[in-house]
């Protein structure tokens, strides 16, 4: 698909505010995923990116603005159209979220067994598919707990991609990963895009990962979109918060330790500070 | 602590008791609903059973003899004193099967298998297991609850049966093979007095046992994330189990009461 091309986007999300009681997570969102592009949700711990992905999901309701999944404005959808959008979804969660109690294989086929009449040897067959695509086919009969951490991501992945999805949410795919594990689930989250022209959005705080996967790269702060575009685009931002996220500067109030805890303490700052 | 600061505590203790409450009720709405909702799964269900039925049986039998003992040594000796042993099958038998029975049942449940549900279903709320259903557009309250409580309204009353009749036959150890009664005085007194309206009263309130401790389980394991008492993780789900065992016991004993007084 050519860089000028019109893309349809698959997730549209406008104006987007979300409350959790007094406190502001998300203040004003708007972003967009194109079709068929790797959509990279970038930003600092507590900038609102699980928030972001939830809402994305349906699994939270914003307190105002429009999120269009799909073709379903997931703010206003029944239950039954939220179902409908999610059977042409997968998500691959950050700790996995197998089912402890099922095998791999059953992990993966469960979403074909309440979804389909197919017959047993069908989903057998589904569920090998999808099994060696992730590199687990030998591992299929062992149980979430004998899994190290990189098998249960790609059971996860597997098990996300069983109803052939349209679309794909990853949560922080490299977390706790190798930087081997983690750069082949970065190969096939690419070969996902390139053979079947998934949308794929990724939330993430690995760099590395995320500029070697991006079309699209969207970096939050504090409830905000700090800065959205292409990689390029993003690496040449002029905006400090993005240049200290990009070349990994702690933030300057957090060096500051007298400071901090004097107005923990609510006391006023030295004199040679006012100066 | 402020007398305000008191008030505002005690508020907001009552508006969690009652937004637990309608959570649990709600639950139930939504489970009755899904019951009619295809697909209908035979196989949840009967892992359910296996899982609150089969696996209470050593402890429902073990429970069982000993309280049908313990009755059939306190009948004895109470009944001694007026003459009257041979009422001891009416005694046991009475008390077995409109109240000990469903009310130990019930009890023994709920702390097996109860507790046990309330944790598995507290750790998938914590570990995204219950947001991984809702993202394969699969309902969790259909595919979790529903086939639990469906289980322990088939599990509770067949576990209360069995419990009576084990109770039965340990006041028939004390009283005709310790104590050396007539075991048809036993059989008889035992016969004579249990109507079909005892009977029941010890399975209406084992219906309702069933379907009140695993709905209190699951929805407070279902429902963890929202708990108001600040703790998540391992700690939460301890919070929560023991909450939920101390709410359904608690639950069972008052609604023992208020099924006896209706339907007496």
């Amino acid at each position: 698909m050519s860089e000028h091309a019109p893309i349809n986007p698959a997730i549209s999300v406008r104006d987007l505010v979300v409350d959790y009681g007094v406190r502001r997570i998300l203040d004003g969102v708007s972003l967009d995923v194109p079709a068929g592009r790797i959509m990279v949700i970038m930003g600092g711990s507590g900038t609102g990116k699980s928030t972001l992905l939830r809402c994305m999901l349906g699994l939270k309701k914003p307190t105002s603005g429009s999120i269009n999944v799909l073709g379903t404005n997931l703010a206003k959808a029944s239950q039954k159209q939220l179902y409908a959008m999610r059977k042409q979804t997968g998500v691959a969660f950050q700790g996995g979220a197998l089912f402890t109690s099922m095998s791999v294989a059953e992990n993966i086929q469960l979403a074909l067994r309440e979804h389909t009449r197919l017959d047993e040897n069908t989903i057998q067959i589904m569920t090998r598919i999808k099994l060696d695509m992730v590199n687990m086919l030998p591992h299929e009969h062992l149980m979430p707990s004998e899994l190290s951490g990189g098998m249960t991501k790609r059971t996860a992945l597997a098990r996300a991609l069983i109803m052939d999805p349209k679309l794909l949410f990853f949560d922080e795919p490299s977390a706790g990963l190798d930087p081997v594990t983690s750069a082949e689930l970065d190969e096939l989250i690419l070969m996902l895009k390139n053979t079947l022209q998934m949308t794929i959005v990724v939330v993430t705080h690995e760099l590395e990962s995320a500029f070697k996967i991006a079309d699209r790269i969207t970096i939050l702060g504090t409830g905000r979109v700090l800065e959205s575009g292409t990689p390029q685009q993003i690496r040449t931002s002029p905006k400090p918060e993005i240049q200290a996220l990009l070349n990994r500067k702690p933030r300057e109030n957090v060096l500051d330790t007298d400071a901090h805890l004097r107005a923990l303490m609510g006391e006023a700052p030295e004199p040679e500070d006012k100066a | 602590m402020s007398i305000v600061t008191k008030i505002e505590n005690l508020g907001a203790g009552t508006l969690d008791v009652v937004e637990q409450a309608g959570r649990t009720f709600n639950l139930l709405l939504l489970v009755l609903w899904q019951l009619f909702q295809p697909p209908y799964r035979l196989y949840p269900i009967v892992r359910q059973v296996y899982f609150i039925g089969v696996r209470s049986l050593t402890v429902i039998v073990v429970s069982g003899l000993t309280i049908g003992m313990v009755l059939g040594l306190a009948f004895y000796n109470i009944l001694e004193r007026f003459a009257s042993v041979n009422l001891l099958g009416a005694g046991v038998v009475l008390s077995v099967v409109r109240e000990l029975g469903p009310v130990m049942t019930a009890l023994m449940v709920v702390g097996r298998a109860g507790s046990a549900i309330c944790a598995e279903l507290g750790i998938m709320r914590i570990s995204e297991q219950v947001d991984a259903l809702e993202c394969m557009a699969i309902h969790p309250d259909k595919y979790l609850v529903l086939p639990r409580v469906l289980a322990g309204l088939l599990s509770v009353p067949l576990l209360t049966a069995i419990f009576d009749f084990v109770a039965i036959f340990g006041g028939y150890f004390v009283g005709v093979i310790m104590f050396g009664m007539s075991d048809g005085a036993y059989m008889n007194s035992m016969i004579d007095i249990l109507d079909w309206e005892d009977v029941r009263l010890g399975l209406v309130k084992s219906l309702i046992f069933g379907v009140l401790i695993t709905l209190i389980c699951c929805a407070k394991g279902y429902y963890m994330h929202l708990s108001k008492q600040g703790t998540q993780g391992a700690e939460g789900v301890s919070h929560v189990t023991t909450d939920a065992v101390v709410l359904a016991s608690i639950s069972v004993l008052f609604s023992d009461f208020i099924i006896g007084a209706l339907m007496s």
